[in-house]
């Protein structure tokens, strides 16, 4: 794959260098735009966003491993993202990511051999009073039960 | 009871500007344009509104550090990157009321002079980013954003920034580094933001639940707002509750209002019956309470006398039957993983404490474990240049204090002592 944005993807990186005085703080929606390009920020896609914004890749490389949302390797069309802090934990995270690892044959961490699911465990993800909570892809999943968790993953394709 | 934020949430076209104008909203965009900045800055501190992210600074005080004469421009920048576990009030106000959000920027700028305010948010909140974003559209079509707003000479415009998931951009200084485009790594103080802030400019960090105040202060005045809450504290508050409860969920109240009553009247009170246990009162941050300790009013300075802190707001319940070494197990992992790794007592000391109470966990404790918590929290609080490693030794040192005896027991058994229900 030619690491490369498409005409959409470089007319919204070049809406983004607008927002800002310094080109460096375009680092950060830059490599949101470019893990939403292409999937995960591998090794090219870190020297393409250098190249970009004219920054070493030794400086884009340390912001992508700083964050947790930069996905360094590839992941699953459906990155499911558990939350395992207090006030999921408190009202039963542990059942849901039993049941996922349980039904998915995969641990935390891994993908689905097919390709289809990821299966990560999160930080406080900000939905504490519907907890538990898992956020897949960019949207949040709430008061979760095994029952509906079955019920989700049946519908996604 | 006079509802500040929330008044009209259940509307689900709350968020879209007609009804918001519907409502009332940008009349005190349209009074705040004909006062003078000063004007604003002294309603504000009239109002005694105190920062809602945490730390409870005043925030008409804060803003009177910003110089009047700047070479560099100066920013408003809101904090969105509501992280704190236990805290999920702000991502309610972008999805349900953007428009206070951003009617408050709009005052707010004005108020301290920055023509460009930036909304830092939280990555993961995607969906209330989208909302943020068609808001301020709205608003930029309606004149309130933009150009000359509503014919008084004021420039302003609003950007929405995602970061990319990391607790410690929720410091304020952090966040303006990684506004710039770096690592999120705390910056030393002084100077502080309001002289040398984001892109060298003088900067304002305000947390989304306090610019959200602003409007109401502005249009019934701060003397009224004052009159919500107690002395010294203005206004009502969004509190979280979380855990155990029969109804979690965000309770508009006022400062102060008594922290026993927020659990067991206002979210309903025990799940399945359930005694209390223990109660987190503003955040995981915030230093564990006893149910004997809870009869007090939930204000920033009645919490600190009580040994605690208001923090957030985010209330966690915690019922018997959940064993105190796994819960402190649980924070103690999440600070180790949002330590940012640059000061070496938070760096190491994080990680530590997370190992040693891992082991107690474990059931592999080992007599003098508990002191070695106590000594390593002492080695590290107030020894770094953000508060990261305060807040993963304050629950430290409360839940070894509070509940030795779980602890006590689970070195010597090797097990919990209570743990019916497993988490």
């Amino acid at each position: 794959m030619a690491v490369k944005f498409s005409e959409q993807a470089q007319r919204e990186f070049e809406e983004i260098l607008k927002r800002y005085p310094e080109r460096q703080a375009a680092i950060l929606p830059t490599l949101h735009l470019a893990q939403r390009e292409f999937g995960y920020i591998s090794p090219e896609v870190v020297e393409y966003v250098s190249d970009l914004l004219g920054f070493t890749p030794a400086r884009i490389y340390g912001v992508v491993t700083f964050y947790t949302m930069y996905n360094r390797n590839p992941v699953g069309k459906y990155h499911l993202q558990v939350c395992r802090n207090i006030s999921c934990s408190l009202l039963g995270a542990k059942h849901i990511i039993e049941h996922l690892t349980e039904k998915l044959g995969i641990k935390p961490g891994e993908t689905t051999p097919d390709g289809k699911f990821t299966l990560s465990l999160v930080e406080c993800l900000g939905s504490c009073g519907t907890a538990p909570v898992m956020q897949i892809n960019d949207d949040y999943y709430e008061n979760l039960t095994v029952e509906k968790v079955d019920e989700i993953l049946e519908k996604l394709e | 009871m006079e509802l500040v934020l929330t008044k009209y949430f259940d509307d689900e076209n709350y968020r879209h500007i007609d009804t918001y104008m519907k409502y009332g909203g940008y009349s005190a965009l349209k009074k705040a344009l004909s006062m003078s900045p000063d004007e604003i800055i002294e309603e504000v501190k009239k109002s005694n509104l105190r920062g809602r992210g945490g730390a409870g600074f005043p925030t008409g005080v804060k803003w009177s550090f910003v110089p009047k004469e700047s070479e560099k421009p100066k920013y408003l920048v809101i904090n969105a990157d509501e992280g704190e576990p236990g805290t999920f009030k702000d991502r309610l106000i972008m999805e349900r009321g953007p428009h206070l959000l951003i009617e408050g920027i709009v005052i707010s700028a004005y108020a301290i002079g920055a023509h460009t305010s930036y909304i830092y948010i939280r990555g993961e909140f995607v969906k209330p980013a989208r909302i943020l974003e068609e808001a301020i559209g709205e608003a930029y079509e309606k004149g309130f954003l933009g150009k000359n707003i509503l014919g008084s000479g004021f420039d302003l415009d609003v950007y929405v920034h995602r970061g990319a998931g990391a607790y410690i951009c929720g410091e304020e200084t952090a966040l303006i580094e990684s506004l710039e485009g770096k690592k999120g790594q705390p910056r030393l103080k002084p100077p502080f933001p309001a002289q040398v802030g984001v892109f060298g400019g003088p900067t304002i960090v305000n947390n989304v639940e306090t610019i959200a105040d602003i409007p109401y202060i502005i249009e019934h005045g701060g003397e009224k707002f004052a009159s919500l809450g107690t002395e010294k504290n203005g206004g009502t508050r969004l509190f979280g509750v979380s855990g155990y409860v029969n109804k979690p969920g965000i309770y508009e109240l006022p400062m102060g209002t008594n922290l026993k009553e927020i659990i067991f009247e206002h979210a309903g009170g025990m799940k399945d019956g359930r005694k209390l246990k223990a109660v987190i009162p503003g955040g995981s941050s915030t230093p564990v309470m006893t149910p004997d300790e809870i009869d007090v009013p939930a204000d920033f300075d009645s919490l600190m006398k009580a040994g605690s802190m208001a923090g957030s707001g985010g209330i966690i319940v915690i019922p018997e039957g959940v064993c105190m070494v796994r819960v402190l197990e649980i924070l103690e992992n999440f600070y180790a993983h949002e330590s940012c790794g640059q000061c070496t007592p938070c760096r190491e000391g994080t990680e530590w404490l997370r190992k040693v109470v891992s082991r107690i966990e474990a059931g592999k404790g080992k007599e003098g474990d508990l002191e070695l918590i106590l000594e390593m929290c002492e080695n590290m609080m107030g020894k770094t240049i953000c508060p990261l490693a305060d807040a993963a030794g304050m629950p430290a040192v409360s839940f070894v204090n509070k509940f030795r005896h779980e602890f006590e027991y689970h070195i010597r058994e090797g097990k919990c002592l209570d743990a019916e229900i497993k988490i």
